[in-house]
This record gives structure tokens, sequence and C-alpha cells, in this order.
């Protein structure tokens, strides 16, 4: 589906589909088109980053990004280090670097908990309904009670901190929003006429749910996969600030913590950087989330409350 | 109008008691045995064994049916953790902080205050402006006003609230020395805290409430209103804030358990003896029961919450006692 979005040429020749649609809908909004760029720019570094750390790893030397120089800590940015040195007077472009491939882990492995769990979930509420919605509404309901930082806290705290921690976490607390929609979908297409012809001829429940009906709500699952990659980023500042965040690895969070406590020293840049980095895939993220929204499905309602 | 309150009502007491589950099975099942967590990195079997017994984690998590066998009465099934908690919880008895030993509740109930003194504000004021703001917006829709307020809150929303406060408090309080950097003793300890949450947080309500209004803007009565003739104004004022008053409402609901919570990292920075300090130091020194409680309490006043907007609904929009 992407090679065909990214295809316009391809497009010509087939019928509209609701891909082809929308991604002539999502190319007339420029400001979109150009954060989509940024996005790909952002999975260029991330697929470099991944090269570096493994390139390390499989040959077993220290990575480039955690060779520590002690002649220049904290040094100012220079041709040398252009975002300067921290610390320990490790450059801070690498690790820099490093956090996007941080970044995007956390929000692939959170989303394989996330997407499995609030679709199938969602699916079996609205398809079943009775007491499968009732009992699923409920967990959604007891979940969706806790405020959210504070449980994605607290499964983090218990499983230990680092990587399996926030992941856990997000992924266990962020699956109701997916849900929701998902069970309003399927409420809605279960009784549209096709799902009725596909039982005629005896297609049994899974098949239409999985087979019939999922393909059709297969658009939602973007959507809010690339709305909920920018506040999986966020969390991930205020996770590492409360101490259950990222441990041995360069994350953006990491960084800005560490820039705490020498942003009164003057060292800025440390801070500047990891910020800068965040906020352009934060923002491109957050525009092309909307624009996909607009373009694929414009009554979706995935504004949520203003309080994350 | 009875029936559905009555109903309502009803529904508080499952997912009360599945919230009390949910922060169980989080706190001694997911994470392991809590016992070698509290006890730290070098502890020696003995020393578990003893915090163990201590909490009562020897004992079943959720029946004690070896009781049952042993004494023959139903009831000794509910000898178990998970009951305890219940039967304690019920009693507003959330046991006593392992750093300090103090109660809990004493512990609540001190910390309230600063809380909101911080919180309230930052609320108000965020409401207030991010509504007239939305307003704005929607008089002046697809203009470039309109546009301009968008590509702020989103550039807004998409800095960590951290930033924010690291950047104010060296500012404002380091560089300019216009505010006290640390504690809480009068006025001018919360005007910079209130100021930073009102900034770090008007992007998120803004856009929310915009899309609120610009709802509103295309329904079928505000196009009645302009055609028999009512000025942009009325429309707006008159017809749209008043029908965005239930979403406006249900989100302004959501946001009360943070009222309580306090802004977790706000507190942290500026030294403000809160809630969310409390739970953020509660985290720094693994004490558990506070933020077992902390977690529980929080939840709770959002099932309130939700309960009472759910009943102001029947007041706001009589056509929901209907269904």
């Amino acid at each position: 589906m992407t090679d065909t979005a990214a295809n316009p040429a391809a497009l010509a020749a087939k019928p509209q589909t609701l891909w082809s649609t929308a991604w002539r809908q999502f190319r007339r909004n420029r400001l979109a088109v150009i954060c989509l760029g940024i996005v790909a720019i952002y999975v260029g570094v991330f697929l470099y980053a991944e090269s570096v750390y493994w390139f390390a790893r499989l040959r077993d030397i220290v990575p480039s990004y955690k060779v520590a120089d002690f002649a220049a800590r904290n040094a100012h940015p220079s041709a040398a280090h252009w975002i300067g040195t921290d610390f320990a007077g490790r450059d801070n472009l690498a690790q820099l670097i490093q956090g996007v491939r941080i970044a995007f882990e956390i929000a692939f492995l959170t989303s394989a908990i996330l997407i499995p769990l609030g679709f199938l979930l969602g699916a079996l509420a609205g398809y079943f309904g009775r007491w499968v919605d009732n009992t699923i509404i409920w967990l959604y309901s007891v979940v969706d009670s806790v405020p959210s930082i504070l449980s994605i806290i607290s499964i983090s705290y218990v499983v230990g901190r680092g990587m399996k921690g926030i992941v856990i976490g997000m992924g266990l607390v962020a699956w109701v929003g997916l849900c929701r929609l998902i069970r309003g979908e399927y409420l809605k297409h279960k009784q549209r006429a096709y799902v009725a012809a596909a039982r005629a001829l005896g297609a049994g429940h899974l098949t239409v749910m999985l087979r019939h009906i999922a393909p059709n709500v297969l658009h939602i699952i973007i959507i809010v996969f690339t709305l909920a990659f920018p506040r999986f980023i966020l969390t991930e500042v205020i996770l590492s600030y409360l101490g259950v965040g990222i441990t041995g690895e360069p994350s953006w969070g990491v960084m800005i913590n560490d820039a705490k406590q020498r942003l009164w020293l003057g060292v800025w840049w440390e801070l500047g950087g990891a910020t800068a980095a965040m906020f352009f895939l934060v923002l491109a993220l957050n525009i092309v989330g909307d624009a996909l929204r607009d373009a694929l499905d414009p009554k979706l309602k995935t504004a949520e409350s203003s309080k994350a | 109008m009875t029936a559905y309150i009555i109903r309502r009502l009803l529904t508080v007491i499952p997912i009360t008691l599945g919230v009390l589950l949910l922060v169980f099975l989080i706190y001694r099942v997911i994470g392991g045995d809590p016992a070698v967590r509290l006890a730290g990195k070098n502890a020696t079997p003995a020393k578990i064994e003893q915090i163990r017994k201590t909490f009562g984690y020897d004992k079943p998590k959720f029946f004690n049916w070896q009781e049952v066998a042993k004494t023959s009465s139903p009831l000794a099934a509910f000898d178990s953790q998970f009951w305890q908690i219940v039967r304690q919880f019920a009693q507003l008895d959330f046991g006593k902080s392992l750093q300090s030993n103090q109660r809990i509740s004493r512990m609540m109930a001190d910390g309230v205050v600063p809380s909101l003194c911080i919180t309230t504000p930052i609320f108000v004021i965020e409401l207030m402006v991010a509504i007239a703001l939305a307003l704005l917006c929607a008089f002046y829709r697809n203009t470039w006003i309109d546009r301009t307020f968008v590509v702020i809150s989103i550039i807004g929303m998409s800095i960590s609230g951290l930033v924010y406060i690291m950047l104010g408090q060296y500012f404002f309080s380091f560089e300019l020395g216009w505010f006290p950097v640390w504690g809480f003793e009068g006025v001018n300890y919360i005007l910079l805290p209130v100021a930073i949450g009102v900034i770090a947080g008007i992007g998120g309500s803004l856009r929310f409430y915009r899309t609120i209004m610009l709802d509103e803007m295309y329904q079928d009565y505000v196009r009645t209103a302009f055609a028999k003739g009512a000025s942009h104004k009325q429309v707006l004022f008159k017809h749209v804030l008043k029908n965005a008053a239930i979403p406006i409402l249900t989100n302004v609901v959501v946001a009360i358990p943070f009222l309580y919570t306090g802004s977790l990292m706000l507190e942290s920075f500026f030294g403000i003896p809160g809630l969310g300090r409390m739970t953020v130091d509660a985290i720094y020194t693994g004490d558990e029961p506070v933020l077992f409680a902390m977690v529980f309490i929080g939840s709770v006043i959002f099932v309130i919450a939700n309960l009472i907007t759910d009943l102001c609904y029947t007041w706001a929009d009589p056509r929901i006692r209907l269904q």
C-alpha cells in the first residue's frame, strides 16, 4: 500500500481506491508533504544509527558515540563536534543520531504491543457485542480511569528501568484509544451488506472479522500509529526524568535530563540539540498524522482530550 | 431520570474494583515479587523472607483456599493480599510510607493544598485563554489569524514539557532573578510554575477546543441562525459556545484528576511540597505503598469526576436521559 501511495504514476491506470484518493488529497496539503519528507529523513537517520549500533555490537567494539574524550568535556560546538560534547566528552551529534534510533525502537516496539491488543479487543467487542462487548468496555474503562502517566510510571517502575519497562508500560496503557475506534468501526461494518453476504456464503465469524472487515479499518491503525508516535517520544522524556527511562544508551530523554544541571553552567548545546532533534520529528509527525486523518477518514474522532 | 441516575451510580462499583485490581496486578503480579524489589539489590534470602512476612506478601494473592480447607469457613478465602487491600482501602487506610513511616492518608492531606495552589490557577487560566482563542479561531476560521494560532499550538505541543520548565526556571529564576528558584513560601513562589504550566499546556488545549468549536460551526443550527440574520458575534457566543458546552465539560472533567495528582515535574523542579513531588520522591526511593495509594486515589477521583459529568449532561442536554 505504501508502494502504490508513493508512486502516483502507477495509480493512473488503476481504479480509484481509498488509498489513491487519499494520496491525492494528502498531496494537496503542501505542508504535510514537506513534513512527510522530514519524517523520511529521520527514517534514513534511524537506519544509519541502527547500522552504527549493530556494526559496533557485532564486532564487539565500543561504538563511536560512546567514546569518551576527557580532554574535551562540555566542549563548545566546533568543526570537530558540531553540537559540542557532553560531560564525558562524547560527541553530542552522534548521541542525537542514536537518540533517533531509540525513539523509533520505542515507537515500533510499543506499537507491537498496542496495535494487536487494541485491534483484537476492539474487533471482538464491536463484532460480537453483548457480553464480549460489555467485558471489553469494562476493561478499557478501567484502564482509562487510571491517569495514563501514573499507570505508565507504575508499570515501567515494576518492570524495571530500561527499554523493556518503557515499552511495556506505554503499550499496556495506550491501546485504549485504538480499541475504541476499532470497536466503533466494527459496530458500523457488521451491519453492512457485504458482511451479510460473506456470512451467507458460509464464511465463519473469524474469517469475516479478519479477512472481510479488517482491511476496511486498516487505515485507522495507520492514523493512530502516526499520532501516537510523537506522544511516545514526549512520554519517554518524562519517564527518563522520573528515573524509569532508558539506561546505557543515549536517548533524547536521557540527554535532556543530563543537560539539566549543566544548563546552569552555561552548557546550552546539549539541551538545544536534543530539543531540536525531538521537535522536528514530533512536529512533522503531528502534521502528517493530521493530514493522514483528513485524507483517509475526516470524520474520525481522534481528537483526544487536551490532557495526555 | 432517577432510574438513569441509579444505573449510572451502580457502574461506579465495578469500575472502582477493576481499578483496584489493575493497580494490584501492576504492583504485586506483573513486576514479580515485590519483596525482592523492596529488599534492593544485595539482599539476603532471609531479609527477603522477612519483608514478605511483614507486609503479608507470603499470603495467597486472591483467594486463600488453604485456609478454607484448614478452618472450613468459606470467609477465610478472603484472607488474601487482594482482599486485605480492599478492606483497608474501604476504610481509607492506605498504610504507611516506607521512607518516612508516616500514614499515607496524612501525607496526602498535607500535599493536597500545595498541589491545588499550583494546578487550579493553571487549569482555570489555561481553560479561559484556550476557549477565548478557540472562539477567535472559529470566528476567523481559515484566515491567516486562525492558521497562525494552529501553527503556534502545534509547535507548542511538539516541545517537551520538561524543556519549558528547565528553560523557564533557568531564565526567569536564575538569569534574571525575577522569581524564587525553589520553595513554597508565598504567592511569588507559585507565579512562575503557573505561568510555565499554562504555556506548556495551552497548545494542546487550544487545538482541542478549536476542533470542538469548528465542529459546531458546521452544524445546521448555525446555518439557521445566520439565515435568520443573527450576527457573527451572536452566533458564536449565544449558539456555538452553548452547544460546545458538553464537549468542553467532558474535557474539563477529564483534567480534574490532574488537579489532584499535581504536576509531577513542576512540583519537583520548583520544590513545591505537593502530591506530585510526593509521587516523584516515591518513585526515586521505591516507596511502593505511596505509589499504590496515589495511583488508586487518582483513578477514583477520575471515576467520580466522570460520574458527575454524566449527571451534568442530563441537566445540560435533556436528550441524554432518553437513552
